[in-house]
């Protein structure tokens, strides 16, 4: 546990589209949205994150890589041979943006765990969790190298430049997928760093998050304790994990979790039916260091929905609205209308009560 | 007999003119420092301790108590204390006694945080428009829950939550007996604790019928006299706590001697009126971690599971070790005192120069119970000099579940901190058993002022808690982030997990 850490602060604009009937849409469509948002970034960090990009590999984990130099490629892919099948890797598909001259080298792999893995002693760790190790080694571990995307059919594309310069860089146009998350980025103390960007993702979680979590040294400590290494020292990575512990490890439903990362005020709970007030108060009791505090907008995708959701008193601004089977969510209620002029309904999330879509055969 | 040569620290003074003789400093003082000649008041000045009773009590103001300025000769290395206890040992062969926390000028670190604020990047919360809560719960929290879907889709929880202690705010009042102090002292503590929503603590005197009506707010302690205990007292309150240790005194027990034990107090602690009621330094049936734990169990099957088991340790060097172990041998609440916390009598040398500050202890407790993976398991108590709602926030940032807060519970009461308590004079009637005294502590009048200074420090914290932009105390607790260490060096700061100001 180190506490020496220089903490990540930024504001932002952020969008999110899910088409429930799974229909695929380009990327150009998130991309207008956000765009119209310019003044809630300041061109040090937008990014998108897309589901269904990659339906020719849908069971293979799709990694997306950002390198500063090619020795962390080699340390990388040395690991990933040995414990992984490698069913491709190929440099990421990119165009060249003028106003981008530096930018890491990107490359992206679709593969499986090895049966047989070199890491003996995590041979009894499933798919998934051994995948999550993945994942924080190399970003603990491996100097240069940096995981952005690491889903099943999905993928991440981020770095330091407008929204609009981003998705050019990285063809998004080309793309097409169901749900589609957009962040861009107001930082107010960090330089450009591709991997700072949004969203942030771990196997299929996708998250894009405006705010500040007054909460993170908490949070992120009591994320340590399960083992999590926080290297990228953002409100939006200790997002990323809550989810992961507590609906893929702890087997929280997903609107159980958003209950417990912006919990109902004690006053309400107590005036719930007996069995409900027992349930909220042991959550609270037990999940009370994983209350994100402070101001927040949060969209959090995942290959079958996505969820909307506000801080407990609503600090910063989320919209949310509808068009058959489409809904949409945004900062500003204008952002929605540029990609959808009438919606047939739009509304306000109130705080803490997640706005939760999930795809129609999901269930 | 000879007079001692030890300088009277404190000199009473009247003023011939202001006094009308009305006699009330003599009524007043507990120490017999003052007599009537005839036509005027008498003060024998060696017995005053500045606890400042008459001159509150003296209706012309007449009275002043200054430090004497006979003391001996200026010298940093040789202090007064030194030569003073030496001469009081040269003449008694004695152990010197105090009372209180030791007021020797070892770094506070409270005094070296300081606590964040919100300014632009993220906002501020008004906690007089917002709610701003306060409420904590100590015991074994599970690591995880495991819910059903009612009916209604409603949760319902399906994971039995082993039993908590309840706190509107995170302060609880430390253990003080019965016999330590008054009973009026005792009540007006379990009388705030009732209207506040927390509990006190009998420490190991024993539970008074007289306490019985607070019972939910009253957490029952064994310690290695066991006073009072029966299945009944166990029972009797929210939680059982098994004293191991007090940071004024690591490693010693306790002598409460026979002249202080009248009917009362000997019904209270179930022991012979008359006798001395000793406290062995270990308990007798604790010489190892393991025999805690059937302690521990023991208690909990007495209680039948009912109640959490809370285990008071003393701040001292391998604390973090200790704690984990009390904490996997069953423990569901770990009382933590730092060396600075009060006491009602032990010896001058042992609680001036044993145990460790609570900060450090905290720390490092909180750390380790972390890194073992085992945090949720118990609560953390921290006690021992918390002095304002500042140095609560600071142990609970630190990563304290709530603190425990003894002195300044006393300090409500009149007391000054004048370290006397083992004397069983006490002027305020708080540390003393004489009905002469006791008397005056009225628990209705006193409980008020100590549930006023409770409600402020609440105040507060909630103004705190918003100035950092978090509505809820777990989003401070164990939130390191949110402090900054001034003037600490670099091994201090990583201990206490702590950035310097700046970074």
């Amino acid at each position: 546990m180190n506490h020496n850490f220089q903490k990540d602060i930024s504001g932002c604009g952020l969008v999110g589209i899910i088409n429930r009937d799974g229909k695929r849409i380009s990327g150009s469509f998130a991309c207008n949205s956000l765009c119209l948002m310019n003044d809630r970034g300041n061109g040090l960090g937008a990014g998108y994150a897309a589901y269904g990009i990659y339906p020719e590999y849908k069971d293979l984990y799709a990694f997306h890589i950002m390198y500063d130099e090619l020795g962390a490629k080699t340390d990388t892919e040395e690991y990933l041979k040995k414990n992984y099948h490698i069913e491709k890797k190929e440099p990421m598909p990119t165009a060249s943006v003028p106003t981008i001259k530096i930018h890491p080298i990107i490359w992206r792999y679709f593969i499986k765990p090895l049966p047989e893995k070199a890491e003996r002693e995590l041979a009894n760790l499933g798919d998934d969790d051994f995948v999550v190790h993945t994942v924080m080694k190399i970003n603990s571990e491996i100097d240069g190298a940096y995981v952005f995307s690491s889903g099943k059919n999905m993928g991440a594309f981020k770095g330091v430049g407008m929204p609009i310069e981003i998705a050019r860089f990285f063809r998004l146009e080309e793309y097409e997928g169901y749900i589609w998350t957009a962040h861009t980025r107001f930082p107010t103390n960090t330089p450009g760093w591709w991997g700072g960007a949004h969203p942030f993702t771990l196997l299929d979680w996708s998250i894009v998050h405006n705010g500040e979590i007054s909460s993170y040294g908490i949070n992120k400590r009591y994320l340590e304790m399960y083992g999590y290494k926080l290297t990228l020292l953002t409100d939006t990575e200790v997002v990323a994990y809550l989810f992961d512990l507590m609906v893929r490890k702890h087997g929280l439903d997903t609107a159980t979790a958003c209950t417990v990362l912006a919990a109902p005020f004690w006053k309400r709970i107590d005036d719930m039916p007996e069995d409900e007030k027992e349930a909220m108060t042991a959550l609270r009791m037990v999940y009370g260091s994983a209350l994100m505090n402070g101001p927040f907008s949060i969209l959090f995708g995942h290959s079958k929905g996505l969820v909307g959701f506000n801080d407990r008193i609503k600090l910063r601004p989320l919209m949310a609205a509808t068009k058959g089977k489409t809904v949409y969510m945004a900062s500003e209620e204008s952002a929605i209308r540029e990609i959808c002029p009438s919606p047939e309904k739009v509304w306000a999330p109130r705080a803490g009560e997640p706005v939760i879509v999930e795809l129609e055969d999901s269930r | 007999m000879f007079k001692s040569l030890a300088v009277p620290e404190f000199l009473a003074k009247i003023d011939p003119v202001k006094c009308i003789r009305c006699k009330r400093c003599i009524q007043n003082c507990g120490w017999s420092v003052y007599s009537w000649g005839g036509d005027k008041v008498l003060i024998d000045t060696f017995k005053c301790v500045k606890c400042l009773r008459c001159y509150h009590y003296c209706p012309e103001e007449a009275i002043t108590i200054e430090d004497n300025p006979v003391i001996y000769r200026n010298n940093a290395n040789w202090g007064y204390n030194h030569i003073r206890n030496i001469k009081r040992q040269a003449e008694t062969g004695g152990i010197p006694l105090t009372g209180m926390g030791s007021d020797l000028p070892y770094p506070i670190l409270f005094d070296h945080l300081l606590i964040d604020a919100c300014q632009v990047t993220n906002p501020s919360i008004d906690p007089l428009r917002e709610p701003m809560e306060l409420r904590t719960y100590l015991g074994k929290k599970p690591a995880r829950l495991e819910f059903d879907k009612g009916p209604d889709g409603k949760l319902r929880l399906k994971t039995k939550m082993p039993p908590q202690i309840k706190l509107e705010m995170p302060f609880i009042f430390a253990p003080m007996s019965y016999g330590s102090i008054s009973l009026n002292a005792q009540k007006t503590i379990a009388m705030a604790a009732k209207e506040l929503g927390i509990v006190m603590n009998t420490g190991e005197g024993g539970l008074h019928e007289e306490i019985y009506p607070y019972r939910s707010n009253v957490i029952v302690q064994v310690a290695s006299g066991r006073f009072g205990v029966n299945p009944d007292y166990l029972n009797a309150g929210v939680a059982v706590e098994i004293k191991i240790g007090q940071g004024a005194k690591p490693g010693i027990g306790g002598h409460l001697p026979g002249e202080k034990i009248p009917l009362d107090i000997a019904k209270t602690r179930m022991i012979p009126v008359g006798t001395d009621a000793l406290s062995p330094a270990p308990q007798h049936d604790i010489y190892s971690i393991e025999d805690l734990r059937q302690l521990i169990y023991a208690l909990k099957e007495a209680t039948n599971y009912t109640k959490p088991v809370s285990v008071k340790i003393a701040a001292v060097h391998n604390v973090a070790a200790i704690a984990s172990g009390i904490v996997r041998a069953g423990a569901d609440i770990v009382y933590i005192d730092g060396f600075r916390g009060g006491t009602g009598a032990a010896p001058v040398i042992i609680r001036d120069h044993l145990g460790i500050p609570i900060e450090h202890a905290i720390a490092a407790v909180d750390d380790r119970l972390r890194q073992e993976g085992i945090r949720n398991e118990a609560s953390i108590i921290a006690a021992g000099g918390i002095r304002s709602s500042a140095d609560a926030a600071k142990a609970i940032a630190l990563g304290a579940d709530a603190v425990a807060l003894g002195t300044s519970a006393l300090i409500t009461m009149g007391c000054t901190v004048c370290g006397k308590c083992y004397t069983g004079n006490c002027s305020w009637g708080i540390t003393t058993q004489r009905p002469e005294l006791t008397v005056r502590l009225d628990p209705e009048v006193y409980a008020e002022r100590l549930i006023n200074l409770i409600h402020a420090w609440s105040h507060e914290l909630k103004e705190i808690l918003g100035a950092l932009g978090v509505n809820a105390i777990e989003s401070l607790r164990g939130s390191r982030e949110r402090l900054r260490g001034v003037g600490l060096d670099s091994q201090t700061l990583d201990i206490l997990g702590v950035k310097p100001a700046g970074r």
